[in-house]
């Protein structure tokens, strides 16, 4: 299975290698809403400094929700998600690969904005592991919620709509929890950021769960 | 009964407890029971404001078990009572919202006080499921639907935790009345119309799901009376078209 879930990886990754959508459109995005942050708070170095955390997630799921569009997109382009059901691989494996890919996006995305905000927020990092294990465990937890949600629309006419409405208030605690544990690895509340992952490993974890055992559930109506 | 096709013996003798229930929890709620020692006559509230989201909640769960049934045996009818709960829940939810805010008005000085857990997640739960109802208005096939929304309804029931105990660690110094049930300080009186209330509007909960539930089960039904219909025709169709080649063997017309 996780020979299968990697290749289902590597097919997805080798797509956005190919046409670069993400990094061509998704990642000038997250960038964008950094400046579009800097002109909504009149560019107050210490409001931005502040809120860098914050301000670092709303990006970083904004944009994830593209990356997720467009995870499924590319299934539906060529209707390959039929043939996909065809091959015979386990649906858990196909949870488990589209999840994957959108990790190692994200992760991309996270390291741009990070130095993002590191240049245009003059943010500075207290905590390097807490900083690295923060962005590692939301990143999955955003991915594989993200996952679901994407397989539980594809297919459907007017979903790019209908995303965010459905998966934002499902990511609210990881926004909640992502942005308490950066407080604490940029240093800018007292907050203890590793209680904080917790939070974020659950959430993970009961999604990553989810699509293990229900995935083909989905498929059958993407 | 064909004026009024949702309606049965027994949803009247549900709507009538909650008429009469509504009546008597107003009459205790607002003239019989005594005004709070710190709060005044504003106290009055909770006999609408707890049983409220105790309902939402319910609706919630009840939409959950529901959508667990339908995946397991692909019966509509645990769909539609699923999507009727929900939706009946997030009126629920919205009418919490509503009497927070008015309570919060006098006795906060805000309408919206972030720091009230139990409002936010609230909030955010009415949202998540404004979402479910927004998947079920998607025109499509009726069996794919369900069994997006029968997830989704699963889904968003292990939300309800999570949501909640992420705002709350969120905002540990909540400015809520905690345990209000469990400390004691009731009066008897109070205590009694509170949990009469919420008995109430369990029956009132009930009965809108209940009423919800045959109007969307007679919209199924139009729907599968419609393509049942619509098959006979085309079927006709078709017949009349084999007895024109009859009578025109030739097929020059």
């Amino acid at each position: 299975m996780v020979r299968e879930a990697l290749l289902i990886a590597g097919k997805d990754l080798r797509i956005e290698g190919r046409s670069r959508v993400v990094a061509s459109q998704v990642l000038p995005f997250a960038l964008l809403s950094l400046v579009l942050f800097a002109f909504a708070l009149n560019a107050n170095r210490q409001a931005l400094r502040d809120f860098t955390p914050g301000l670092f997630w709303v990006a970083v799921l904004f944009s994830a929700l593209l990356a997720i569009q467009r995870a499924f997109a590319i299934e539906a382009a060529d209707k390959t998600s039929d043939s996909l059901r065809l091959s015979g691989i386990e649906p858990a494996a196909i949870f488990a690969g589209k999840t994957i890919a959108v990790v190692v996006q994200l992760l991309a995305l996270e390291a741009l904005l990070l130095v993002g905000v590191l240049i245009f927020y003059e943010a500075s990092i207290d905590s390097y592991p807490l900083l690295g294990v923060t962005a590692l465990v939301a990143a999955i937890g955003v991915a594989a919620a993200g996952t679901m949600y994407g397989a539980l629309i594809a297919g459907i006419r007017g979903s790019e709509t209908l995303l965010p409405i459905l998966l934002l208030p499902v990511l609210a605690p990881v926004l909640i929890g992502a942005t308490r544990a950066f407080d604490d690895a940029f240093g800018s509340a007292a907050v203890n950021g590793w209680a904080w992952l917790v939070l974020l490993a659950l959430f993970a974890v009961v999604y990553l769960l989810f699509g293990l055992l229900s995935y083909g559930v989905l498929l059958e109506e993407s | 009964m064909t004026t009024n096709p949702t309606a049965s013996r027994h949803t009247r003798v549900f709507g009538l407890i909650s008429l009469f229930g509504f009546a008597l929890v107003a009459l205790l709620g607002l003239f019989l029971t005594e005004p709070d020692d710190v709060q005044g006559d504003l106290v009055r509230i909770i006999y609408v404001h707890v049983p409220l989201p105790i309902m939402a909640y319910v609706g919630f769960v009840v939409g959950a078990v529901a959508s667990g049934l339908f995946l397991k045996n692909r019966n509509p009818f645990a769909d539609l009572v699923a999507c009727s709960a929900i939706e009946v829940g997030v009126i629920f939810g919205v009418l919490t919202l509503i009497t927070g805010a008015v309570w919060g008005s006098p006795s906060w000085g805000t309408y919206w006080e972030w720091g009230d857990v139990r409002l936010v997640s609230m909030l955010v739960l009415v949202l998540l499921y404004v979402g479910y109802l927004a998947l079920r208005q998607i025109p499509g096939d009726a069996d794919a639907t369900a069994t997006r929304s029968a997830m989704m309804a699963l889904m968003s029931v292990v939300m309800i935790p999570i949501v909640r105990y992420s705002v709350d660690w969120w905002k540990n110094d909540t400015l809520h009345q905690q345990a209000s049930l469990t400390d004691g300080k009731l009066e008897d009186l109070t205590l009694f119309t509170l949990l009469l209330s919420i008995l109430v509007f369990g029956f009132f909960f009930v009965w809108l799901t209940t009423h919800r539930f045959r109007v969307a089960w007679l919209e199924h039904q139009i729907a599968e009376v419609g393509l049942v219909d619509a098959i006979a025709e085309r079927r006709a169709e078709a017949a009349d078209g084999v007895q024109a080649a009859i009578a025109n063997p030739g097929g020059e017309s």
